[in-house]
């Protein structure tokens, strides 16, 4: 049986992680390498890491970083932030990445989604969405790009299947509403995507206790639950957060 | 010396990371010459189908010349599905036509690709998951599996609704469908134990 993934997300900005980690005994909390030896050990099922600084000065130091993370870390790990063309999405997997997150840059160009996917393969391209509560259409999400500064008129479930369509093999959603909340993942909005795709789905913001992951699973469909604050904290371990799920009778990995 | 194919494609400084890490001598390389003097070779591979094996390109003969020779080849993921005849993802193409068998997509009525760790039944008489025990998870991603028609080919399998064939061995030749130098820890061991393979045929 597949086993559903808990996923820990590294922000990185200058090659620390930031948004804080305190957890474990890290001799150095901030480095992204030691942090995903850390959680590879201790039983993370994959690691999302995300340049949130994305400027061309940052493509090389993100570059470095995964080569160096590739040569520590043997699970599986997705780079995003900024990646606008198929020669970088070639650099990163090529460096050691497993996967490839685009964002922005696949609104703007939806082909991006076809032509990495037959040339790597769809299991290598994520479509990351970052989905907010419409205020003029109830019951509907709308798209932002730009790190969610920029909300677009575009559906996220249209958007959804659509990325589906053109190439994408895994979404990995995050509610902008639900993000930093701690209050619980956005399982409407979860579920209505998980319903209009038969392609794996993160669910992304909100995780604050570990019943979160459990109605994210259950009610919100998803196949993967992210994580940072309540994991970098040290509020839960990767291995308390999975004896929870399959104390529930959720398979994971253990 | 383990010599991993060079052929221009993404994951392959991976494997070659995951050999350093448990110890063992690796290469990564695209010479006939070091092909032809490794004591096992590694075809690794994330990329589509097609795209894999025009990269592959004259490789392909000499890996094939080798492998019936005798040399252990571990081929993983597309790498893993090069070994068979054919594949139709996005259009036909010939694999090495190692093992027979070809490479279809997953049958609907599940999320697709299948992504992330997957328990396998590990047979006790396939030589890779020695000392593993019975089952054990290992990490797919994948959207198209190998259906293996060789009837001298053993087969572990995993469950996905389906009976997914998630690893054979013919003679020398071993293929995953998961990734080994992506699986942690159990994946670190069937690395050391193809090394093993590849020192018990060449000993020094």
């Amino acid at each position: 049986m597949l086993t559903k993934r808990i996923i820990p997300c590294l922000d990185v900005k200058d090659n620390r992680v930031v948004k804080g980690v305190n957890f474990l005994n890290l001799r150095d909390a901030g480095d992204p390498v030691e942090l995903g030896a850390r959680y590879s050990d201790t039983g993370a099922d994959e690691l999302v890491f995300l340049d949130i600084t994305a400027t061309i000065r940052s493509r090389k130091t993100i570059v470095e970083l995964v080569e160096r993370v590739a040569e520590n870390v043997f699970i599986p790990f997705t780079v995003g932030g900024g990646i606008q063309t198929v020669e970088q999405i070639d650099e990163l997997l090529r460096s050691g990445a497993e996967k490839v997150s685009v964002n922005t840059a696949a609104v703007g160009n939806p082909n991006l989604l076809t032509e990495a996917s037959q040339r790597f393969g769809n299991q290598c391209v994520v479509l990351a969405i970052d989905a907010r509560r419409s205020k003029e259409r109830p019951g509907k999400w709308q798209v932002c790009v730009k790190a969610g500064s920029e909300p677009t008129d575009i559906d996220v479930i249209e958007w959804a299947a659509k990325g589906e369509e053109l190439g994408a093999g895994e979404i990995l959603l995050t509610s902008m509403d639900a993000d930093g909340t701690k209050a619980g993942y956005d399982n409407e909005l979860n579920k209505a995507v998980t319903d209009a795709v038969n392609i794996p789905v993160i669910a992304s913001g909100g995780a604050g206790i570990l019943e979160h992951l459990y109605d994210a699973i259950i009610d919100g469909g998803v196949d993967a639950v992210l994580m940072a604050s309540i994991t970098h904290f040290g509020n839960y371990t990767i291995r308390q957060m999975k004896e929870y799920l399959a104390s529930r009778g959720i398979a994971v990995n253990l | 010396m383990i010599v991993v194919i060079d052929y221009n494609i993404g994951n392959v400084k991976s494997v070659c990371n995951a050999f350093r890490h448990i110890g063992c001598e690796v290469e990564l390389s695209c010479e006939p010459q070091a092909v032809k003097d490794a004591d096992g070779i590694v075809l690794p591979g994330v990329a589509a189908f097609g795209y894999a094996v025009s990269a592959l390109g004259a490789l392909a003969e000499l890996i094939k010349e080798v492998a019936l020779s005798g040399k252990p080849l571990l081929g993983i993921c597309v790498g893993y599905q090069m070994l068979f005849d054919k594949s139709s993802e996005y259009g036909r193409h010939d694999g090495l036509g190692l093992i027979c068998g070809n490479v279809v997509p997953i049958p609907p009525g599940r999320v697709i690709p299948h992504m992330g760790w997957n328990l396998v039944e590990l047979p006790e008489d396939m030589d890779l998951f020695a000392r593993l025990g019975s089952e054990k998870h290992f990490y797919f991603a994948h959207s198209f599996y190998a259906e293996v028609a060789d009837s001298q080919a053993r087969v572990a399998f995993a469950d996905y609704g389906f009976d997914l064939p998630a690893s054979v061995q013919k003679a020398n030749i071993y293929g995953t469908q998961f990734h080994p130098e992506k699986s942690g820890k159990t994946g670190l061991k069937i690395l050391e134990n193809f090394a093993q393979i590849c020192r018990q045929k060449n000993p020094t």
